[in-house]
């Protein structure tokens, strides 16, 4: 065990991944001998070498059409993007090619090995283009799996998971928490599962439900609330696709009750399908209507991101709501 | 069909992208006396000194906002320190109804134009003054009255756009065209090479500028490209090009002015490449002694741009150490006063949350704002003074 924080632990995942297998390479913009705008990638390329750890040109597009070229060949690329609002310029590669490559070849080519990293998030003054949580556009693209870590631990041993997992990975890492605090973190190479939801802390009145960042959000709203006597259970989807459904209908079978909470936009936010199918399963427990905490319907704000932003408050006054109805 | 009319030849003959080379256009001299054989542009002295004010403008800003940066007044900071002769010299050759779509380091073509000292700090500070009522994050600059369109942080974006809006001017027939400015980093984005293709094939009077000033944040150019710059490329897409000593005021003017008359005569589009340094740091959030070498740095020092252009005009007579103390201590003034007003400057009401989404509040919209004032009714200790008229229930 060792103390890290999040970059810290994502640093020392991709060091035992690169370390156990040659065939794993990093790369992206900046990533090279600088270590990445946040230094996720620090002393890798001194370690082992500029083939396997390198800076791209700068072109989203380039480096993920290359990856998946590279993963289709039989390599585990893990390709950075400086930010999750600059993923777009690969949307095509990403959603029209890594999506599909298996299903369009009937299984002669994949490219499973490839993981691409991109922090996301609000919370760091950072305007409309340094902010966003786009995890819904890809949730709706089938051969894809999105999945968001919540603290170091969790960091290490989901990217460890990503990258061994044998389906391309979008995996985002909430920046907000890359420094905010330390945790402990095994040394040894340890990979958590993907696809499955985490209960964190068991309670009866009310399931309150979020991933990465809004967890710590959770957690602030949770105490406010069992302040009130209100009993939370509160789980950590960690992977938004495909997305563990037997875990959080379990909950709200025992609960009665579901708040859901997450950065990006309400509309056609990943909180909508969860409500949908959550209400498809559960419709005859469920005691109130279930909550949406998102943020607005509008594009991530600079000098108004408080009030924009899901926080502790507005989680806390939805759980209220949900078990006052 | 193919459109390609090329010579036959009966054995492999393979043509090595580094023949492409292209040569770099200068005039001045450091010292500030022309190249023997050049000719310095047509001009006058108050053309001169606006550029040079401008200069000026843009240096002292840079200090003092980076300065201001250091201490905790501002959230974050980008400098155009070194830059300016490539940015201002351009910006003074084109006519003030030209457009300019930038990149983000091009507060100098903006300083020229005549954006004032207050409007630069509202928006840096995000006030209820700033035209981007604070959504944006500092230097992201936009002016509808001086054709600046509006900073959008995603890289290149720009470039294809400027294709576009110089098609759209050449249609109207006004006589203008539009610049783009963007780095050698950001011309590796797919967007650059649609845009060059585009304007060579509509023939569209669109100048592109690409500011070649060694890195992209710690990439340096040679892991960016592995051609002699951005220049060659226009070759591929059959278009005019010039590389200029972007140090050099008088080669960027006068580069500038002849890819105008290019432009907006013959509506051919132009790509200009200015080999400049980025003398600062990338931004306010980035460290280059992790990437490059205070040596490397010190030789870029020497080639100072504004330097080069004041000891021009002392060649002319034009100015004058006297001038100069004047108008240094003059500027320092004025940026510090301007930034303790604008810091003052109460943050744009919390409507602007909602407005310009769409040109009206959609339902679904006005719904989550009213709910969000609710809340903050509810709250009224737990959100910043912004949301203050909102908490008496307006
Ligand atoms: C599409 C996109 N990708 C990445 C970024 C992050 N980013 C901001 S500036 C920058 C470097 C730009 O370098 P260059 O174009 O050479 O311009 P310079 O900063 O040197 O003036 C990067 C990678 C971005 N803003 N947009």
């Amino acid at each position: 065990m060792t103390k890290m924080n999040m970059l810290q632990a994502i640093n020392n995942a991709l060091d035992t991944a690169m370390g156990a297998d040659e065939r794993v390479l990093c790369f992206g913009e900046d990533v090279g001998v600088f270590g990445g705008v946040f230094r996720a990638t620090s002393h890798l390329q001194q370690k082992y070498g500029k083939a396997r750890c390198f800076n791209t040109p700068l072109v989203e597009q380039g480096i993920i059409g290359f990856a998946n070229g590279l993963a289709a060949q039989g390599s585990i690329p893990v390709a950075e993007i400086q930010f999750a609002d600059y993923i777009f310029p690969a949307f095509d590669q990403i959603v029209n090619e890594s999506a599909k490559y298996r299903y369009r070849s009937g299984n002669l080519f994949d490219v499973g090995g490839l993981t691409i990293r991109a922090p996301y998030g609000g919370g760091i003054a950072g305007g409309l283009y340094h902010s966003q949580s786009p995890e819904a556009y890809f949730a709706h693209t089938p051969g894809l799996k999105i999945v968001v870590p919540r603290n170091p631990h969790q960091a290490k041993g989901l990217l460890l998971g990503a990258i061994h997992d044998p389906n391309p990975t979008l995996f985002f890492e909430p920046k907000r928490l890359y420094r905010a605090s330390v945790g402990d973190v095994p040394d040894e190479d340890y990979r958590l599962p993907l696809g499955e939801a985490e209960i964190i802390k068991e309670g009866t009145d009310v399931t309150v439900l979020g991933w990465g960042a809004q967890l710590e959000v959770i957690e602030q709203a949770v105490e406010r609330a069992e302040k009130d006597g209100i009993s939370c259970e509160v789980i950590d989807l960690r992977t938004i696709l495909p997305w563990d459904v037997e875990t959080v209908a379990n909950s709200v079978f025992k609960t009665g009750r579901l708040v859901v909470t997450h950065e990006a936009p309400l509309t056609g936010g990943f909180a909508g399908e969860i409500a949908a199918t959550i209400q498809e399963r559960c419709f005859l427990y469920l005691e109130s209507p279930i909550a949406r905490v998102t943020g607005m319907d509008t594009p991530f704000p600079l000098v108004l991101e408080k009030e924009h932003l899901p926080n502790h408050l507005k989680v806390y006054e939805a759980i209220r709501a949900s078990v006052e109805f | 069909m193919t459109t390609t009319k090329s010579k036959v030849v009966y054995s492999p003959v393979f043509t090595d992208g580094a023949e492409f080379r292209i040569p770099t256009f200068k005039l001045l001299k450091q010292d500030g006396k022309l190249y023997k054989s050049a000719k310095a542009p047509d001009l006058d002295k108050e053309k001169a000194l606006r550029i040079y004010r401008a200069m000026i403008t843009t240096r002292i800003l840079d200090e003092r906002m980076l300065a201001a940066q250091r201490q905790g007044r501002l959230s974050f900071y980008m400098q155009c320190t070194g830059e300016e002769a490539a940015v201002i010299g351009s910006a003074a050759a084109l006519d003030d109804g030209d457009m300019i779509m930038a990149q983000y380091r091009e507060q100098g073509a903006l300083a020229y134009r005549g954006f004032s000292i207050d409007e630069f700090m509202n928006q840096l500070f995000g006030n209820e003054l700033d035209y981007g009522k604070g959504r944006q994050m500092p230097v992201h600059y936009g002016s509808k009255k001086l054709n600046y369109m509006t900073i959008s942080s995603p890289l290149a974006t720009q470039i294809p756009q400027a294709t576009g809006y110089a098609y759209g001017q050449k249609m109207a027939g006004e006589g203008h065209c539009t610049i783009t400015y963007f780095g050698e980093g950001a011309a590796s984005e797919g967007d650059f090479h649609a845009a060059l293709n585009m304007a060579a094939v509509h023939r569209v009077p669109v100048i592109f500028l690409c500011r070649n000033n060694g890195y992209a944040i710690s990439t340096p150019a040679a892991e960016q490209f592995a051609a002699d710059g951005v220049a060659p490329r226009a070759y591929g897409y059959k278009m005019d090009v010039i590389r200029v000593d972007g140090n050099d005021i008088l080669a960027m003017y006068e580069a500038t002015r002849a890819a105008r008359a290019l432009a907006v005569e013959h509506n051919r589009p132009v790509l200009i490449e200015a080999m400049s340094y980025r003398l600062a740091a990338h931004s306010s959030s980035d460290d280059p002694s992790g990437y490059r070498s205070k040596d490397e740095e010190a030789v870029w020092r020497e080639k100072d741009p504004i330097l080069r252009m004041r000891l021009w005009l002392e060649s002319k007579k034009w100015w004058s150490e006297d001038d100069e103390k004047k108008l240094q201590e003059s500027m320092r003034r004025e940026v510090l006063e301007t930034m303790k007003r604008a810091q003052k400057r109460p943050p744009p009401p919390l409507e602007s949350l909602v407005t310009d989404v769409y040109d009206e509040v959609p339902p679904m919209l006005a719904e989550q704002f009213e709910k969000l004032k609710a809340h903050i009714r509810r709250y009224p200790d737990e959100y910043p003074k912004s949301a203050e008229h909102a908490k008496g229930g307006a």
